[in-house]
């Protein structure tokens, strides 16, 4: 790219505003993205990201506002539309066809191919996309025998099969490890230094200074900034993103761990195709620790927490809670032996949406007084119970009485948090609790379970969010298919290091 | 131009009213026409309906002695729905408490004390559609065999059963061939509050009373919720599915075996085809249009009665065929039904612009 007068922007939106029934999505939002760089959209949750992208690829029309593509008003009323002006997005679940393979995925839905498509011709133009962006991949593969972070590289090659020239990536690294980040940030830059306009959606600080050249902070779906990320730092953009100051060290004591609190000895399991998922995993957590689990989602993480919480059968191994064997017991029992359970699926099954917030919170205290008496239900003392717990964790809500399901992700998550801590007896097996959550949940979500460590409550903390286990984890297990690649103190080591356990090297001890 | 159904965020108040209301206007202006095929007037035909079902206390009386089998069936299949477990089954249930109190009537009743007949065919009344009940539960609970069908076919497995004891082997010697048994004694009738209205009523107002507050008052009507609106929520927090389902058939099919137990004795005081006439299924309807709510299900039950004594008024008054009475049924269930969905769904009609492939 030579220097020249400014370029024309590749992208323009003008006043976009988007609304949903009682939602104000978008509100007056202006965007620039010049050919030739990489721009982050930075928000929280629901700050509007995901809405401007898809009116800018075309699934969405805005109710006010215009678009110009290299200085052309454009009407965008479908994908269709909008990849046919080069606009592609590439969305955080993947459309592809699993049972075919990467070249028939690539051309599926062109029509430029004809009846009978040449696929040699087919992978050799793959072939010279994967080579000239660093998207290695093989066009004869079948998505299915394809990791998670392959098949992205699919989703992009599609985009640029198609002549794409604006790439929109929403939330790329979420499920990529550091290595597949590091390597993704590479082809971002190769394809920006081609002229395209690369633009990706974020709510992770290091990745907007890591990745992008300018940024745009959205916040209640307004634009309040939009920075070179030269010249600005995260601890200015996370102001921007939440609108108030935000701590990034979160007091840590040093652990003080006691007697063994839970014990997993040589676990095994299937997952719900009738695989193994879990084959062999062994580990021991002391009252008043934090054990992590890192790993790529879909590596037993989901299948290890359903085990203990006594939601799946162990095919092998043993679960035990201070010495007493608790495998395969019932749910009920297992409640009752004093494991509490941050569940992964918040909505699909750590809450009843439709019910209010007391019934949700009332879950596991419901059996005993004082909300029970003897087989019938004291509401009045629910009643108190949740308002209890309303107050002590600070949720959000017009009133006990609200659907859980009209709640936002962050507050729903602290019923959750709150009925799980509150009924805990000294363990307490969290997953992903962070996830999908804002700056200012996650913060507090993280305090609690260091409040409960400090308390001398035994945590395991499953997570796919480095940063969060390094943080909050006294030590960090590595799980890669099934088998714990190692376990890491995590002052004494490196994300890479733990990056190249998830890949499945094993430590060296 | 396209046409979409958008979910509302909050149930509309305004809709919940005019929808029903308009509903059932349109269903009135359909069967008019239906109605005008046939050279009848329309309006006199409604008239005769209303007049019929509810303008006398003699047609009150047959409207409530309609309504209370479709009272006990709708609260039973309705404490099933809650559960999300589809009890499709009430009729075959209320067939077996038929079948389990005409046993007691016919064989029992000179050898137990007097007093003794009635709550000794109640029991065993219940007790036979529990037990219906609990046959398909058990193959749902331990085997994950479908309830939608198993409940379905025990329904023909009792009917049948029912025909084959009135026509057979207790097929009354002095009927003068008359398929049905003989008459019960009297000490095995339910009494009668006023015309043919038995004391079932009581019984009926009795179980919307316990259906509300085992739901709204006990743990186990807590766990019913917490399945129904997500069972693996359930699961998670220590909920025995598999013996819930036990539990609830037990009180559904219970109170589908009560419904036939107060029909043969409140009623026809016999075994007869007019047993099995499909009041468990229109219980499925009472249930649903009720939203599944108990004192719902007894207001809708009664107009449901209504509409059925209205529609054998049509035949008798005016002689209009029974398919007719059957297809102004139809079609008021029809339109009810399906306006419901404009309680939580709105049309939106969005027109295309002409202008889209250029620019």
């Amino acid at each position: 790219m030579g220097i020249e007068s400014p370029p024309s922007p590749a992208v323009q939106m003008r006043g976009i505003t988007k609304r949903f029934p009682g939602v104000l999505a978008n509100d007056h939002v202006d965007l620039e993205v010049y050919p030739g760089e990489v721009m982050a959209l930075l928000g929280e949750n629901g700050a509007g990201k995901s809405t401007l992208m898809n009116v800018l690829s075309g699934l969405y029309r805005p109710d006010e506002g215009e678009i110009l593509i290299h200085g052309w008003p454009v009407h965008l009323h479908s994908p269709r539309d909008a990849i046919a002006h080069g606009i592609g997005m590439v969305h955080q679940h993947f459309m592809l066809v699993e049972t075919l393979t990467v070249a028939e995925n690539v051309i599926l839905g062109l029509d430029t191919v004809g009846w009978v498509p040449r696929m040699e011709e087919v992978h050799r133009q793959i072939e010279a996309l994967s080579e000239q962006y660093g998207l290695r991949v093989d066009p004869t593969a079948y998505i299915w025998q394809l990791s998670v972070g392959e098949q992205q590289r699919v989703e992009i090659l599609k985009l640029l099969y198609r002549g794409a020239d604006i790439l929109i990536l929403d939330e790329p690294t979420a499920v990529l490890t550091p290595q597949e980040s590091a390597d993704l940030s590479r082809t971002l830059r190769r394809m920006a230094d081609e002229g395209k306009a690369v633009i990706f959606i974020t709510h992770k600080l290091d990745e907007v200074m890591a990745f992008a050249d300018r940024v745009t902070v959205l916040r209640a779906g307004k634009v309040v900034a939009t920075l070179r990320t030269a010249e600005t730092n995260k601890v200015e953009l996370a102001r921007l993103m939440v609108g108030r100051e935000v701590l990034f060290r979160l007091e840590k004591r040093t652990c003080q761990p006691g007697e063994v609190a839970l014990e997993v000895k040589d676990l095994q399991a299937l997952n719900d195709k009738g695989l193994p998922a879990l084959r062999g995993v062994s580990f021991q957590i002391c009252a008043g620790e934090i054990l992590g689990i890192a790993g790529v989602a879909g590596n037993g993480q989901r299948e290890l927490a359903e085990v203990i919480t006594g939601l799946r059968r162990a095919t092998g191994g043993s679960v035990r809670v201070y010495g007493r064997d608790i495998t395969n017991r019932s749910p009920r029992e297992i409640i009752e032996a004093g494991i509490s359970h941050i569940p992964g699926d918040r909505v699909g099954v750590g809450l009843v949406p439709n019910l209010p917030i007391s019934d949700n919170l009332a879950m596991k205290a419901y059996r005993h007084p004082p909300l029970a008496r003897g087989p019938l239900l004291d509401r009045s003392a629910m009643r108190d119970f949740a308002r209890r717990l309303v107050e002590a964790f600070r949720i959000a809500t017009p009133s006990p009485q609200t659907p859980a399901r009209l709640l936002s992700g962050g507050n729903q998550q602290r019923v959750v948090l709150a009925r799980e801590i509150t009924a805990s007896k000294g363990i307490l097996v969290a997953v992903y609790p962070t996830r999908g959550l804002d700056v200012g949940a996650t913060e507090a979500v993280r305090k609690a379970l260091l409040e409960e460590r400090d308390k001398g409550a035994a945590i395991l903390l499953i997570s796919e969010d480095l940063d969060e286990l390094m943080q909050l984890s006294d030590r960090i297990a590595v799980l890669y298919e099934g088998q714990v690649m190692g376990v890491v103190v995590p002052e004494e080591t490196t994300p890479e290091a733990i990056g190249l356990m998830m890949a499945g090297q094993r430590a060296e001890e | 131009m396209t046409i979409v159904f958008e979910k509302r965020l909050t149930r509309s108040r305004r809709a919940m009213f005019l929808v029903p209301v308009l509903s059932l206007v349109l269903a009135l202006v359909f069967g008019a026409m239906i109605l005008l095929v046939f050279r009848v007037n329309p309006l006199e035909a409604y008239r005769v309906m209303v007049q019929g079902s509810l303008g006398s206390g003699y047609a009150l009386s047959e409207t409530l002695v309609k309504a209370i089998p479709l009272m006990l069936t709708g609260l039973g299949v309705a404490i099933a729905f809650r559960m999300l477990f589809w009890n499709i089954g009430a009729e075959g249930q209320l067939a077996m408490g038929g079948i389990a109190a005409a046993y007691i009537a016919l064989f029992w009743a000179d050898r137990l004390p007097g007093p003794l007949v009635l709550p000794t065919m109640f029991v065993a009344g219940v007790l036979a559609g529990a037990v219906w009940g609990l046959i398909p539960a058990f193959l749902r609970a331990a085997l994950g065999v479908n309830e939608i069908l198993t409940t379905l076919m025990m329904n023909y497995i009792a009917i049948l059963l029912v025909e084959y004891l009135y026509l057979g082997p207790w097929r009354d010697p002095q009927g003068y061939g008359f398929p049905g048994t003989a008459q019960f004694p009297q000490v095995a009738w339910l009494p009668r509050l006023t015309g043919r209205v038995h004391v079932g009523l009581i019984f009926a107002l009795v179980a919307a009373v316990l259906v509300w507050f085992v739901l709204n008052r006990t743990r186990w009507g807590y766990e019913i919720q917490v399945i129904g609106e997500n069972p693996r929520a359930a699961r998670y927090s220590g909920i025995n599915i598999g013996f819930n389902i036990l539990l609830v058939m037990l009180l559904s099919g219970g109170l589908s075996g009560l419904a036939g137990m107060a029909e043969v004795a409140g009623i026809s005081r016999r075994l007869y085809q007019g047993l099995t006439v499909g009041y468990g299924y229109t219980a499925i309807i009472v249930a649903w249009l009720a939203n599944l709510n108990p004192w719902g299900i007894l207001l809708v039950a009664f107009l449901m009665g209504a509409l059925l004594v209205g529609g054998d008024q049509l035949q008798v008054a005016l002689g209009l065929p029974a398919a007719v009475a059957l297809v102004l049924q139809g079609a008021i269930l029809f339109f009810v039904l399906g306006g419901s969905i404009f309680v939580n769904y709105r049309v939106r009609i969005i027109r295309g612009h002409k202008e889209a492939k250029e620019a």
